[in-house]
């Protein structure tokens, strides 16, 4: 969990979610995580263009996209969308 | 054919010259070289004193603001001496105390879709050191167009990230991010905080990777991002691919030539202090303090974060911080007036715009922040 998006999982490095795909990965944090949602995803349920899931080094993106399988250990990084300088 | 080094030079490089990937060679090819450095702050910092210690011949620092105490926790190449000085002139003096032999141009204007392509043109690279949107997609942008390495570094709290965009070997930046987030997500520097040392080490890897290029040796970020968190002491790299449908470096560019990205981003690039201050929906420290003393019946609601109350705050607020404000509307009175206040006013300004688009009527927000009630009307409060 990147530290822009910390305070809305009550301050935690990684959050444990539950799923089979990408996308129900997502759905579950977010309902966890109700004030997730709007960070995550537009009303109609479709990622945000300024998220990037990386499942390991490759983005989602390039895989299955919210289909994409995972494993029981799998980690996926939110990469932040972060202007700082 | 590159420009000989004078005996002193050569003695002032010799470190980089014992180095084979270096040498004679290589340090002749660095005094040739020349880089422009979008933003003159904690990131521009070390990027300028290691690429004008590095011997780079000719350096453009870009900024047009001012040096503030509040910036010499991270942005080290200007001084207590320099307080209120042009930053762009305060870190000239010091990069040429530091190496007079290299030529550093003093940029003291907003970067803008207007001049940005002729300012570029003098410089074979560019690093974007900034801290807005509209500054990181137009510095993208241009150099996508005209083919220039985009040295990317950004920073927030503890989290820092770098990357090379080259639209020649590898993706962008818009082909990791398309489109910036909504402004009510994005907390700046000033209204977030950043640890101090973070952009010396996200800058320094900037530099390490402009002097790499410049060389021509080792393994670039191009196509890599590395992600860097200075609490868990973490370097993560992930890969980034280029993007078939990117608007400006895809097959079908939408974009050729530079837009006015202070519209597209929907915040403003060039004052990002004050926030909002249009439709008569601010109001002003003195006026507040008018208000509060004959007796108004106000909600002064603060949205900053909790721990910020320690510094200053205001008697009788309470504090909902911007990023839950939008979960908690319940607990505020749209049939009493309500002043939103933080910091500065960026994010009660972006506040206001929450309770505006819920329906709230009777909003405010105060222009300037609790820093401006500090300097005019507690003059006991700190401003930070």
């Amino acid at each position: 969990m990147p530290a822009p998006l910390r305070s809305y999982v009550n301050g935690l490095a990684e959050v444990p979610v539950r799923g089979a795909t990408v996308g129900a990965v997502i759905g579950d944090l977010m309902e966890q995580y109700p004030i997730m949602r709007p960070h995550l995803a537009d009303p109609a349920g479709t990622l945000r263009p300024f998220v990037n899931l990386f499942l390991g080094s490759n983005n989602i993106k390039d895989l299955q996209g919210l289909d994409t399988l995972l494993n029981p250990e799998d980690v996926l990084i939110l990469v932040p969308s972060i202007a700082g300088g | 054919m590159y420009p000989d080094l004078s005996r002193q030079e050569i003695l002032r490089y010799s470190r980089h010259l014992l180095i084979p990937e270096v040498g004679l060679e290589g340090q002749r090819r660095l005094k040739a070289s020349s880089a422009l450095i979008v933003g003159t702050g904690g990131l521009g910092s070390p990027v300028a004193l290691y690429l004008a210690s590095a011997g780079i011949g000719h350096i453009g620092l870009l900024d047009y603001d001012l040096v503030d105490e509040s910036n010499l926790q991270r942005q080290i190449v200007h001084g207590t001496g320099s307080l209120g000085k042009r930053k762009v002139a305060s870190a000239r003096e010091r990069l040429l105390d530091l190496n007079p032999g290299i030529q550093v141009d003093a940029l003291d204007e907003p970067f803008t879709s207007t001049n940005a392509m002729r300012i570029a043109e003098n410089y074979e690279v560019i690093i974007d050191c900034s801290d807005n949107f509209p500054t990181r997609y137009l510095t993208n942008d241009l150099c996508v167009l005209t083919g220039k390495p985009n040295f990317y570094g950004a920073i927030y709290r503890f989290d820092g990230q770098v990357s090379v965009f080259y639209s020649k070997e590898g993706p962008c930046y818009r082909c990791l991010f398309p489109e910036p987030p909504p402004p009510e997500l994005v907390p700046s520097c000033a209204d977030a905080g950043v640890l101090g040392v973070l952009p010396g080490t996200i800058g320094t890897i900037q530099a390490t990777e402009v002097v790499k290029f410049l060389l021509g040796i080792g393994s670039s970020l191009i196509g890599r991002l590395l992600l860097y968190n200075a609490l868990d002491m973490s370097f993560e790299y992930v890969n980034l691919k280029k993007n078939p449908d990117c608007k400006v470096c895809g097959a079908k560019p939408q974009i050729t030539a530079l837009v006015d990205y202070f519209e597209f981003c929907g915040v403003p690039g060039l004052d990002h202090g004050r926030g909002w201050t249009g439709r008569g929906l601010t109001i002003t420290s003195r006026q507040l303090a008018k208000r509060l003393k004959r007796g108004d019946k106000i909600d002064l609601v603060d949205v900053r974060e909790p721990h910020e109350l320690a510094i200053s705050h205001l008697e009788g607020a309470r504090n909902i911080p911007l990023g839950v404000l939008s979960s908690r509307l319940e607990e505020l009175d749209p049939s009493q007036e309500i002043i939103l206040f933080c910091k500065s006013g960026s994010r009660s300004s972006r506040a206001l715009e929450i309770l505006l688009a819920a329906g709230f009527q009777r909003v405010k927000h105060l222009s300037g922040g609790i820093n401006s009630w500090a300097r005019e009307i507690a003059t006991d409060l700190p401003v930070y």
